[in-house]
């Protein structure tokens, strides 16, 4: 029996490997929604109108790995799970997701119009959201190596948060671009109100423990 | 079931449908449905479990010299992506959820300020009306358009028949509730105040490219495209065109329409197609049309969605801006 647990463990990859393994899963896990839906799009499956469903489509994940992303840290406090190493991956997935959304409604909506993309960016509320949130999630991807982490240090975390403001931005977004009051966009809405909120009450509980020692 | 087909088929269709029902329905449900019918067991049930297309019957209509010429949608499309709240707010709902409304027997109430108030069996009131085809642009105010084969008749023939008072301005217009047939009903945050109304002026009511539609592509028209009865309005905004019909009221005054009340400021009780005046969210210069695939050209919207030349008498002198 002892030998035998040596073996498996000699054969077992290290950490450093596993989580190699693990995030290229991830990676590759993350991606299918978004070669599936163009592979049925290329392939007219998409009913009636496939560049709205595709847009949709591909906004609607974009959301999914956002609240993943924000998720991570309160399923760490709350629970002890802890993804961390895996936020990273799944913010990125996000950065991808908002760009294959925004570059189907560039190059396959409109068609490179950039007056009338430039006239939507100003105009349109929906669209002045999304372009936001997209503007702001640049920076993060691009900050997005060890190298930056370790460059910025305490700025990095700053700068990071700022992804609150691209989600709330983004679940505006998506609530402006239908008609009346459906289902979907508030249920995100919400889910990403309730996880902003959480990081809110942490932070105040935080500031009103340390104003006594201050004082 | 065929029994139970009333009038309505006796009436419309001189002939039986070429089709046989074995062609247009899986065989397992034929075969069930034939066994219901054999089994003489209540033919409502069996029309309400048969499939939509089955439902479907062929409608004589005459060529309309105002039809368009371009190229009719597929019906696949036409019948798949539907803006029918009262069954889902997704495009699909309806062709899922529509086939639980019972449109037979159907009645059509038609008062207000008129001489000869009445309720029609939809039988009577097709009775006297020639069917035509007309092939109209639809232009949905959420940036997309269609080109639907529509069989109708002039809405004018139902109100003259009615006579309507010196004092009626404007024909106000509800759709059925039923709340047991339309799972997008209720819930507690309703979509829309329902019953979903709309309404014309009266002038726009009578005139020759309004009308009162009972099919699409020569046959009945399916659940989620507004059976029975529904109105095309092709200058407006789908919205407008009104589904599934059981009231029309003739008023002095603009009655309230379902979208005006959801959001005033987005949706004017006019609703022109106008390429001109934006919706608050959003373009209305141009149109996704529908049905082309994935690199469909969005094409330039037309004022009163092309048909300017005959209804824009209607509106000299408005503010359309103001007017929305």
């Amino acid at each position: 029996m002892l030998h035998r647990t040596d073996v498996a463990k000699k054969l077992r990859p290290s950490p450093a490997v596993r989580f190699r393994l693990l995030r290229a899963a991830l990676y590759w896990v993350g991606f299918a929604p978004a070669v599936w839906v163009f592979y049925l799009g290329f392939t007219n499956q998409l009913g009636a109108n496939p560049v709205r469903t595709l847009e949709q489509e591909l906004g609607i994940w974009t959301l999914r790995f956002l609240i993943a992303t924000l998720t991570v840290t309160p399923l760490r406090n709350l629970t002890g799970i802890s993804l961390l190493r895996y936020r990273r991956t799944l913010g990125l997935l996000t950065f991808y997701y908002a760009l294959l959304h925004f570059a189907t409604y560039m190059l396959i909506d409109y068609r490179l119009d950039l007056q009338a993309i430039t006239a939507d960016i100003v105009k349109r509320p929906y669209i002045t959201f999304g372009m936001l949130a997209l503007a702001i999630l640049v920076p993060l991807a691009v900050t997005s190596n060890d190298r930056m982490v370790r460059r910025l240090g305490s700025t990095w975390t700053k700068l990071h948060r700022w992804v609150y403001l691209a989600a709330t931005a983004a679940a505006v977004h998506y609530l402006l671009v239908v008609k009346s009051w459906p289902l979907e966009p508030i249920v995100y809405f919400a889910i990403i109100a309730v996880l902003l909120a959480y990081r809110l009450g942490k932070h105040l509980r935080r500031r009103r423990r340390r104003r006594p020692a201050a004082a | 079931m065929e029994i139970a087909i009333s009038g309505i088929h006796r009436l419309l269709f001189s002939h039986a449908p070429p089709v046989r029902p074995s062609e247009i329905m899986p065989r397992d449900v034929y075969l069930n449905r034939r066994d219901l019918i054999l089994g003489a067991t209540a033919a409502g049930l069996s029309a309400a479990m048969a499939p939509r297309r089955a439902e479907a019957a062929q409608l004589e209509a005459s060529p309309s010299p105002l039809s368009t010429d371009e190229e009719p949608t597929a019906l696949e499309h036409i019948t798949n992506y539907n803006n029918y709240y009262e069954f889902g707010t997704g495009k699909e709902d309806p062709a899922k959820n529509a086939h639980t409304l019972t449109t037979k027997p159907w009645t059509v109430k038609v008062d207000g300020l008129v001489s000869r108030p009445a309720e029609f069996d939809l039988n009577d009131l097709l009775k006297p009306v020639t069917l035509e085809e007309r092939v109209y642009r639809l232009r949905c105010v959420e940036g997309w358009s269609m080109v639907i084969p529509w069989v109708g008749f002039p809405l004018s023939e139902v109100l003259n028949r009615v006579e309507p008072l010196g004092s009626a301005k404007f024909v106000a217009f509800e759709t059925v509730l039923r709340p047991e047939e339309m799972p997008g009903v209720g819930g507690f945050f309703p979509v829309l105040d329902w019953p979903y109304v709309e309404g014309l002026r009266l002038d726009e009511a009578m005139h020759p490219l309004a009308i009162l539609a009972v099919g699409l592509y020569g046959e009945t028209l399916p659940n989620q495209n507004g059976a029975p009865i529904r109105l095309v309005v092709p200058w407006k905004y789908g919205f407008k065109s009104i589904k599934s019909i059981v009231r029309i009221t003739l008023m002095e005054a603009q009655p309230p329409t379902s979208w005006n009340k959801q959001n005033p400021r987005e949706y004017g009780f006019y609703s022109n197609v106008n390429p001109e005046v934006d919706h608050p969210r959003w373009s209305q210069a141009t149109e996704l049309p529908i049905g082309q695939g994935l690199f469909a050209k969005r094409k330039p919207t037309l004022m009163f969605n092309g048909y300017g030349e005959q209804v824009a008498q209607l509106y000299a002198g408005m503010d359309l801006t103001k007017f929305y």
